[in-house]
């Protein structure tokens, strides 16, 4: 069995006529040819953002897929279909095959994509990767003035990412910020937005943490309050006006605070997969997190096209199906699917609940009333990311 | 860094007959086998022109001016150019307002 597209006349319509995201019609059950994949080519990583939605337990260099491996995942990916890939991390740069692999996806007629924390590059380096075909590079900034971005990430290297994102311009690489938000950089959003139009950038994505892995651990230091949302909202709307046409502003309305939850990945298994550095197939970047799931590995003597066809990881969550009430007989249930399943897991201890997200979910206000108290009281002093198993901030630090 | 000028060549672009477009770095226009039908690759999101888009956006090469390719339109339709003109044009602003096409005379080279 071959992928095919069900039908490609679009859910959403972009505002412009005849030009629609490409999106399969919401056929319950059905899924398609996956459009973007995410690589996660190695956890080592500089950086000990608090915020990181990589696992606690991180691979090893080690186990790291090799060169060749991940030049026949891109082989195969552009065989069956896929449009996109992100190299990601962990921080992809420590890869010193990067510019080899980037040259491969190329050569198979991807999109690539680079995400980055910048902080490893040299002129030189980045050079070779625009050479190698490189379309777009998004560099992560934890805050728009050095003291707290150092802070945040556990390392000095703000000054680094401004150089970086100088030299993506001179190469003509296009550029996006991305500001991962909360509680204790928030207030720096009109900066970070400024920041971005100063660099020249063609995007910022502000997006709000979302609580898996490391964040998890650290959600008490990172949880938004109420009154800081409704101040982004308002925010992200009147830039995007002002700036319409110079910078492209996306924003992530964290869900801890929305009605509805998010379409997690477009919905389970149905446009998107990710792959760790040793070869594991998952539905989402966050779904080793949920442990009664077991998932295939590019290893095996199976090909990716099967995996994502058949693997009981990705049909597990697949369509609605699977799903309990609320949602079984909710009017919303092939626009939000349910939600994130990594989030009921972490939240309910059941990856095949519903969302608490949402607030229809029984579990909804318990789950909400953590998060607002925690965003009151909770402390600010951060567990940084480290193969060590996180380190606690030292008190001294708060602010 | 807290300047919050543009820089030059970034200012919104306003489409006009004389505006010449072109696909801004890091869009890209592909036939793809899988789907069989033609994507516009942009950072974060696949979009799917229909064929009308397809073809407004194959002639922004950034040689032809929007006044050339409503021109081109219009005869290869046989359809009333003011029409045609004022549809490509609310299509080529709308791309231009997601900084998908720029003007090519300002693009950085
Ligand atoms: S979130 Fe921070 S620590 Fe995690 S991979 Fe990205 S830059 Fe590294
Ligand atoms: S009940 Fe389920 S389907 Fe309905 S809005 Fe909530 S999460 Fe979505």
């Amino acid at each position: 069995m071959s992928p095919t597209l069900l039908d490609t006349s679009p859910v959403f319509a972009d505002p412009t006529d005849g030009l629609a995201i490409l999106e399969e019609k919401s056929v319950a059950e059905s899924y398609g040819i996956p459009l973007a994949v995410l690589l996660e080519l190695t956890h080592r990583c500089p950086l000990q953002c608090g915020y990181c939605s990589n696992p606690i337990e991180m691979e090893r260099a080690g186990n790291e897929l090799s060169t060749e491996e991940w030049k026949k995942v891109l082989t195969e990916l552009a065989e069956i279909g896929v449009l996109q890939v992100h190299f990601s991390g962990g921080e992809p740069t420590v890869r010193k095959d990067l510019a080899e692999l980037i040259q491969h996806a190329t050569d198979l007629g991807l999109y690539s994509n680079l995400i980055t924390s910048a902080v490893l590059l040299t002129r030189e380096k980045l050079a070779a990767l625009a050479d190698a075909g490189l379309c777009h590079i998004q560099i992560s900034f934890q805050g728009n003035e050095p003291e707290l971005a150092n802070r945040i990430a556990g390392f000095k290297g703000h000054s680094k990412k401004l150089e970086a994102a100088g030299w993506a311009r001179e190469l003509g690489l296009p550029l996006t910020v991305n500001a991962v938000m909360h509680r204790q950089n928030l207030h720096q959003l009109p900066g970070m937005i400024d920041m971005a139009v100063a660099l020249d950038a063609d995007r910022i994505e502000v997006a709000n943490v979302q609580y898996y892995g490391w964040a998890l651990k650290n959600r008490a230091a990172l949880m938004p309050t109420i009154a800081q949302i409704d101040d982004t909202t308002r925010i992200v709307e009147e830039a995007s006006e002002r700036l319409r046409g110079i910078l492209d502003i996306d924003y992530v309305v964290p869900d801890y605070y929305a009605d509805r939850p998010k379409k997690c990945m477009g919905g389970w298994g149905r446009q998107f997969f990710n792959i760790t550095p040793a070869g594991k197939v998952l539905p989402c970047h966050a779904a080793e997190t949920i442990t009664e799931l077991d998932f295939e590995s590019v290893r095996s003597n199976h090909s990716i096209a099967w995996i994502w066809q058949n693997s009981d990881a990705f049909n597990r969550y697949r369509g609605t199906g699977w799903m309990p009430e609320p949602c079984q007989s909710c009017a919303f249930k092939e626009l939000d699917f349910g939600g994130c399943r990594c989030q009921a897991f972490a939240l309910t201890g059941s990856a095949g609940n519903t969302d608490p997200a949402c607030s229809l979910s029984p579990r909804h206000h318990e789950i909400f009333r953590t998060a607002e108290a925690e965003s009151a009281t909770g402390t600010n002093r951060y567990i940084y990311r480290n193969f060590a198993g996180g380190t606690l901030e030292p008190e001294q630090q708060e602010v | 860094m807290t300047a919050v000028t543009a820089p030059a060549a970034r200012r919104r672009l306003i489409v006009a007959e004389d505006s010449v477009p072109t696909l801004a770095r890091g869009t890209r226009l592909r036939y793809d086998e899988a789907r069989q039908r033609w994507v516009l690759l942009v950072p974060e999101r696949v979009m799917a022109p229909d064929e009308i888009a397809v073809e407004i956006l194959q002639l922004c090469d950034g040689r032809r001016s929007v006044a050339d390719i409503i021109d081109h339109l219009a005869a290869a339709y046989a359809a009333p150019r003011d029409e045609i003109g004022t549809d490509v044009i609310a299509m080529l602003q709308d791309l231009a307002g997601s900084g998908f096409v720029v003007e090519a005379r300002k693009a950085t080279p």
